[in-house]
């Protein structure tokens, strides 16, 4: 990979984190409502509070360049402001609580979709009109088209309140004291497994569907031909030479997806009540809490920029084609 | 070729011969082939309808005719690399021998390659975009002949010094090289484990002049140094003329006429092998119109009864859309299936057997009918 096409991607991402932010400044202001009338609601917060919160932001000077610069020097300095639902608590460590449950949940699922997926559709597409593709591509499909809390639901119902193998919801038994690090991890593996199987197959279908179409494909290329005239057997040349090239196309559709990873977990978190960024999302739209969704927005669309940049950058790796 | 030069060129070998070899057997000998495709919702398609030929050890023989005559899947059933829709219904594909129509999947392996090997039309598309040209080329190698690593990586290297790439042009990627140094990777990976026959489908099609010269020259190079026995698959006949022993004209899934080049080419019996030949500018030849062939080819879901020509024919007679032409073979080693030349017609020496030798005297075909000649 040539510096020259590092640089270029790096600068992509770095020129659309700046438009997001100037956009996530417009956005904010441009909603109804202002801090003053927020924090009225709130009993407690005193005038003085928010004649300060006024000062600092420059409530009370021209949108540009005050506002503007207010907010460019504090977003810099990783200073979002603090929450209005959280009595005041900074912003940053409202999101930081909850970023890692959700990195846990929909990391782990991905990565289980991802396997799955692949090797699912890649199998089914190089047999195309076996068992595993008609069984496969059948739920595959249906559970493509069903959204997390239609999934996640029956499987509370069924493993959680009908056979009560599972918690319903939470990530660690309220009021629960443990014994042990180990302890306390088990309980947490124990409330996961029902949200992680819920956005695992909301994710596999997608992948197992795409992966068969980009196997298809690749199957028909010439050096498939090439690879099987050279007397490799069929195992092989999925693995050495379809698998990889229907891989290519694959790994763009994962990153773009990857960016989404914490904005599609609203709804598998609030069926699980998984104190994540999704149900925080919820939350802060519900209570106007405008400096946590401004955060939010700015973490996400910051994910999925960088999951762009690492699709560039591992697909400059993987194809030869793109180093330039 | 004979019996000798094959026992040389075999002794010459650096694997032995597989074990199921008839001794004394041809290279290749393919009789009465005949491919179907199944297609959705119709009549399957009957690509190649009877076809037998043979070829010997060091032999080059051609294979031409219009798109779509079963040239291609010919060559892509030797190895059984039909499509998933194509199968082989009827006739046997005898190398050194051995019937490979019955082998299984598994057993079919062992021969592809090791036996006979491809080089296919475009390589930017028969090459892997995403491997390096000396991994494809060490691949076989490794693979199949179980060298170690970096054994087949150096062997690679040779091989593309063999066929004039620069040894460290190994680590390119296909992209990276021209069209002409791809095919001459192709030819290379071909090569990799020293088969016994050597198929090119149309392996200059894709590249201008002065390439295509240099393939064939490193093609006839090949064959002198190697002793490599070919099959060509090409519209072009001036290849043919120029790289091939023998040539077999198809028609519509039939074998039109096959025979020594330089015999074929001079007088063509056929009278598609002769409108073939005037349909293509000679460099010679005082300029003029090239000829055409009016109509298009029969569709094979439906072919015509009798002679598949004879819609397109200027010497048909009732005959020809009532009966399939007899094979018959000339004194000269021409063999020819055309109502023009029935068996026992003068010249004739034998009728309906495809696959036999070539036949011994100069006995000359006397009467040849308008058909015969260059207009």
């Amino acid at each position: 990979m040539s510096g020259r096409y590092l640089l270029q991607k790096l600068a992509r991402a770095v020129l659309t984190i700046i438009v997001i932010v100037l956009l996530n400044f417009l956005l904010f202001r441009a909603m109804p409502g202002s801090p003053a009338r927020i924090a009225s609601h709130h009993p407690g917060v005193t005038q003085a509070a928010i004649d300060q919160l006024a000062a600092r932001w420059g409530l009370d000077k021209p949108l540009i360049p005050d506002q503007l610069v207010a907010y460019v020097n504090a977003t810099l300095t990783g200073d979002f402001g603090l929450s209005y639902q959280f009595r005041g608590e900074p912003v940053t460590e409202v999101i930081g609580d909850r970023f890692w449950p959700t990195m846990i949940l929909i990391g782990l699922g991905e990565l289980f979709a991802i396997i799955i997926g692949l090797a699912l559709g890649a199998y089914a597409g190089w047999r195309r009109g076996s068992a595993v593709d008609r069984v496969g591509g059948g739920i595959s499909l249906v559970l493509y088209s069903m959204p997390y809390f239609v999934i996640g639901m029956p499987l509370i119902i069924v493993f959680a309140a009908g056979l009560g193998w599972f918690p319903t919801s939470g990530m660690f038994d309220a009021g629960a004291t443990y014994a042990s690090g180990l302890d306390q991890l088990l309980d947490f593996a124990h409330h996961l497994v029902l949200p992680l199987t819920t956005v695992t197959l909301g994710l596999v279908g997608a992948y197992s569907i795409l992966m068969r179409s980009a196997i298809m494909e690749t199957r028909s290329e010439d050096y498939i031909t090439t690879a099987r005239a050279k007397g490799l057997t069929d195992g092989r040349v999925l693995r050495t030479h379809a698998f990889p090239n229907a891989l290519l196309p694959m790994v763009t559709i994962i990153a773009i997806d990857l960016g989404y990873v914490v904005a599609g977990a609203i709804t598998a978190e609030v069926v699980f009540n998984w104190p994540g960024i999704g149900t925080l999302t919820v939350d802060a739209l519900q209570a106007r809490d405008y400096p946590v969704l401004q955060g939010i927005f700015l973490l996400l669309s910051f994910t999925v920029v960088l999951a762009n940049l690492v699709a560039d950058l591992v697909y400059g790796f993987l194809d030869p084609r793109v180093r330039v | 070729m004979t019996v000798q030069d094959a026992a040389t060129l075999r002794a010459r070998r650096q694997w032995p011969m597989p074990k199921q070899a008839v001794p004394g057997a041809p290279l290749l000998e393919v009789e009465d082939l005949s491919v179907r495709f199944r297609m959705p919702g119709g009549p399957s398609v009957k690509a190649v309808d009877g076809v037998s030929f043979r070829l010997e050890d060091g032999e080059a023989m051609g294979l031409a005719g219009e798109s779509g005559c079963g040239k291609t899947t010919t060559a892509l059933s030797l190895v059984r690399l039909l499509p998933a829709n194509g199968r082989i219904s009827s006739g046997s594909v005898r190398l050194f021998g051995i019937d490979l129509v019955p082998k299984t999947e598994r057993q079919m392996a062992r021969y592809r390659w090791r036996e006979i090997s491809m080089v296919f039309q475009g390589a930017m598309n028969a090459l892997n975009p995403v491997k390096r040209v000396g991994d494809q080329i060490a691949e076989p190698i490794e693979i199949r002949l179980g060298q170690p690593r970096g054994a087949a990586q150096k062997r690679a290297a040779e091989l593309l010094d063999l066929v004039g790439i620069p040894e460290k042009r190994a680590s390119a990627y296909p992209h990276e090289l021209s069209g002409g140094m791809r095919q001459r990777a192709m030819i290379a990976m071909a090569l990799a484990c020293d088969p016994a026959l050597v198929i090119g489908d149309e392996p200059t099609t894709a590249l201008d002049v002065m390439v295509q010269a240099q393939i064939l020259a490193l093609l006839e190079r090949l064959r002198r140094d190697l002793g490599l026995s070919l099959m060509l698959i090409t519209h072009d006949l001036s290849v043919i003329a120029e790289t091939c022993d023998r040539v077999m004209i198809m028609y519509a899934g039939r074998v039109a006429e096959e025979g020594p080049v330089r015999r074929l080419f001079s007088a063509p019996r056929h009278p598609y092998t002769a409108k073939l030949l005037s349909s293509f500018p000679n460099i010679r030849a005082d300029r003029r119109t090239l000829d055409t062939i009016p109509g298009s080819p029969p569709d094979l879901r439906k072919p015509p009864p009798g002679c598949r020509f004879a819609p397109r024919c200027a010497h048909a007679m009732p005959v020809c859309t009532e009966e399939a032409p007899t094979e018959v073979r000339f004194a000269d080693g021409v063999r020819v299936a055309c109502h023009l030349f029935p068996p026992g017609a003068q010249g004739v020496v034998a009728s309906g057997v495809a696959a036999s030798g070539i036949g011994g005297g100069l006995v000359r075909a006397a009467a040849l009918p308008s058909a015969g000649g260059r207009p």
